[in-house]
């Protein structure tokens, strides 16, 4: 296998009513890395994602998962690598009970039963949904719908972990678990998302996009730290390297 | 009803086929090919035939019976349907004014009869297939379908109805509650909210139904629904089930059951 498991070359990508979402992306993803995608409203998160999995084919350049090229032929291959949790669960959870949701997967790519079943059990165990194995998806809250349809990925044991807004629509609780969840995978992982404290405790590396072209790559602290960059690209800092809010004094230095 | 209320009821089915009876462990396709046949014998009866449409009710109401299914329940979901029965039928009357038969001092007509005739059979029709939901479920009566030799193609467009029927009704939920909160309280919609809400909700439906369709791709799939289940047996219950509905089915077709009982009580008596 080779060590760059996820590339892109100069991809671009223009919606068919004319709306500019990608221009010229270059992106690399090394083996294991977890790497923070953010930007503002609009900025192609999304839609760099739905490229990973083959839902948007590039208008120009190319892809590349692991040894394969993005291409039509290849895309059963190709999502069988990736893994994507989209941003709102409900369009992910469409069977009549969670069991059947998490098999499905396992399922389609010709497991037998027996084994899926087990899968099933392994995945919703590691989100901590086992309990909620028998009840029908559309009747969990917004917390407990995001952690199965985590497993339904992890059940298809994909390699690379894509996630837009993994943390949207979660309490502090659910989200602190999910936090602590997604610190326990081993897989490369690539997180859409505006929670940036988020991204600070995950991911080592951050990536930030900007009306469409990647405005800035590196390591999160140091990204984090540009207040111009971030404020030239729409963005804040993370709350937890924000001032003070009771006396302004910057967060290192103040009692708070 | 409103919708949420509408989609309660329907999701409400699909908890009654989670049951575990006798009747729900039963091979899904004995009892599609019964109702089928059921349905057959029902339809085909003649329209003044009202009296002979009586023992047919036998076969939903033990079903209801043995399913442990509510009679409220059904009988609930069986009055939705009560309306566009009614209005189908409610010419009948009027078209059809040749007396049939006298009750006492009342001269029955035959459209009084077709009529009355065609509200029992569409209850007696929706009730069996509520019921037939209920102590099935829609997924394996669409698996048993395919079984008995339905199209895939068919059989997926069916399953992918039922699924987004509650997409739907979800979406246009929520714009309906948006709408009401803008809205001066009680107010009901025009012609021409209408219009644009039902636009606005076939795009939003669109997009989702393109969405969950994106996340199936994403995890395998490959035009057919897997299953999990282990596939069921066609045994000796299932023969039995099927025989002994099949002929009293074709008892109560070919013999005017209710008339035969009568002239028995009536010779008991003299
Ligand atoms: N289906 C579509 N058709 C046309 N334009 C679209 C479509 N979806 C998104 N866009 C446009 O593409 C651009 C990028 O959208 P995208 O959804 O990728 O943004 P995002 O970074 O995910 O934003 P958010 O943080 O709000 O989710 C936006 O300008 C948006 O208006
Ligand atoms: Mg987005």
């Amino acid at each position: 296998m080779s060590h760059h498991i996820v590339e892109l070359k100069d991809v671009g990508y223009v919606y068919p009513d004319g709306t500019p979402a990608l221009t010229g992306i270059d992106l690399t993803l090394l083996h294991g890395e977890s790497v923070g995608l953010v930007g503002a409203n609009g900025a192609g998160k999304s839609t760099l994602l739905r490229h990973l999995c083959g839902a948007h084919a590039p208008q120009t350049g190319r892809i590349r998962i692991g040894d394969t090229p993005v291409v039509a032929s290849t895309l059963r291959e190709v999502r069988r690598t990736v893994g994507m949790v989209f941003q709102d669960p409900d369009d992910q959870l469409f069977m009549p009970t969670v069991a059947d949701d998490v098999a499905f997967g396992p399922l389609n790519i010709g497991l037998p039963p027996a084994e899926a079943a087990q899968r099933v059990d392994r995945a919703l165990e590691q989100v901590g949904a086992l309990h909620l194995k028998k009840r029908p998806p559309y009747r969990l809250s917004g917390g407990e719908k995001r952690a199965v349809a985590i497993a339904t990925v992890l059940a298809c044991a994909p390699d690379v972990l894509v996630m837009d807004e993994p943390s949207a629509n979660l309490d502090p609780r659910s989200r602190r678990l999910l936090i602590s969840l997604l610190r326990g995978f081993t897989h490369t992982k690539l997180l859409a998302t505006h929670d940036l404290d988020l991204v600070l405790e995950l991911c080592e590396r951050t990536v930030i996009l900007y009306q469409g072209r990647i405005m800035a790559d590196g390591p999160t602290r140091e990204i984090f730290a540009d207040r111009a960059l971030l404020d030239s690209c729409g963005l804040e800092p993370p709350l937890c390297m924000q001032d003070c809010p009771v006396c302004g004094a910057d967060r290192i230095a103040c009692p708070h | 009803m409103s919708i949420d209320t509408a989609l309660l009821e329907l999701r409400r089915l699909d908890d009654l086929a989670a049951q575990d009876t006798a009747l729900h462990r039963l091979d899904a396709r004995a009892k599609v090919l019964v109702t089928l046949a059921y349905l057959i014998c029902v339809l085909s009866l003649h329209p003044y035939a009202v009296s002979r449409l009586v023992p047919f009710a036998a076969y939903p109401l033990l079903l209801a019976l043995l399913g442990e299914i509510p009679l409220g329940v059904v009988a609930r979901r069986a009055a939705l349907a009560l309306p566009f029965v009614l209005f189908v039928g409610v010419f009948n009357p009027l078209f059809d004014r040749t007396v049939q038969l006298h009750l006492g001092p009342l001269a029955v007509t035959g459209g009084m009869l077709s009529f009355s005739s065609i509200v029992l059979r569409s209850l007696l029709a929706v009730s069996t297939g509520i019921v037939l939901v209920a102590v099935t479920g829609f997924d394996q009566i669409c698996r048993a379908l395919g079984r008995l030799g339905m199209p895939t193609v068919f059989l997926v467009q069916l399953q992918f109805l039922y699924r987004y029927i509650f997409v739907l009704a979800a979406e246009a939920t929520r714009m309906l509650h948006a709408r009401e909160l803008r809205c001066a309280p009680g107010t009901r919609p025009t012609l021409r909210e209408y219009r644009s809400l039902l636009g606005c909700l076939l795009l939003r439906t669109l997009d989702r139904a393109g969405r969950i369709h994106q996340a199936m791709l994403c995890r395998g799939f490959q035009g057919q629904m897997p299953e999990q289940r282990p596939k069921g047996r066609f045994g000796a219950a299932e023969w039995r089930f099927c025989l002994a509905w099949g002929l009293f089915f074709l008892a109560v077709r070919i013999y005017d059951l209710p008339t035969l009982l009568g002239a028995l009580a009536g010779g008991l008596l003299r």
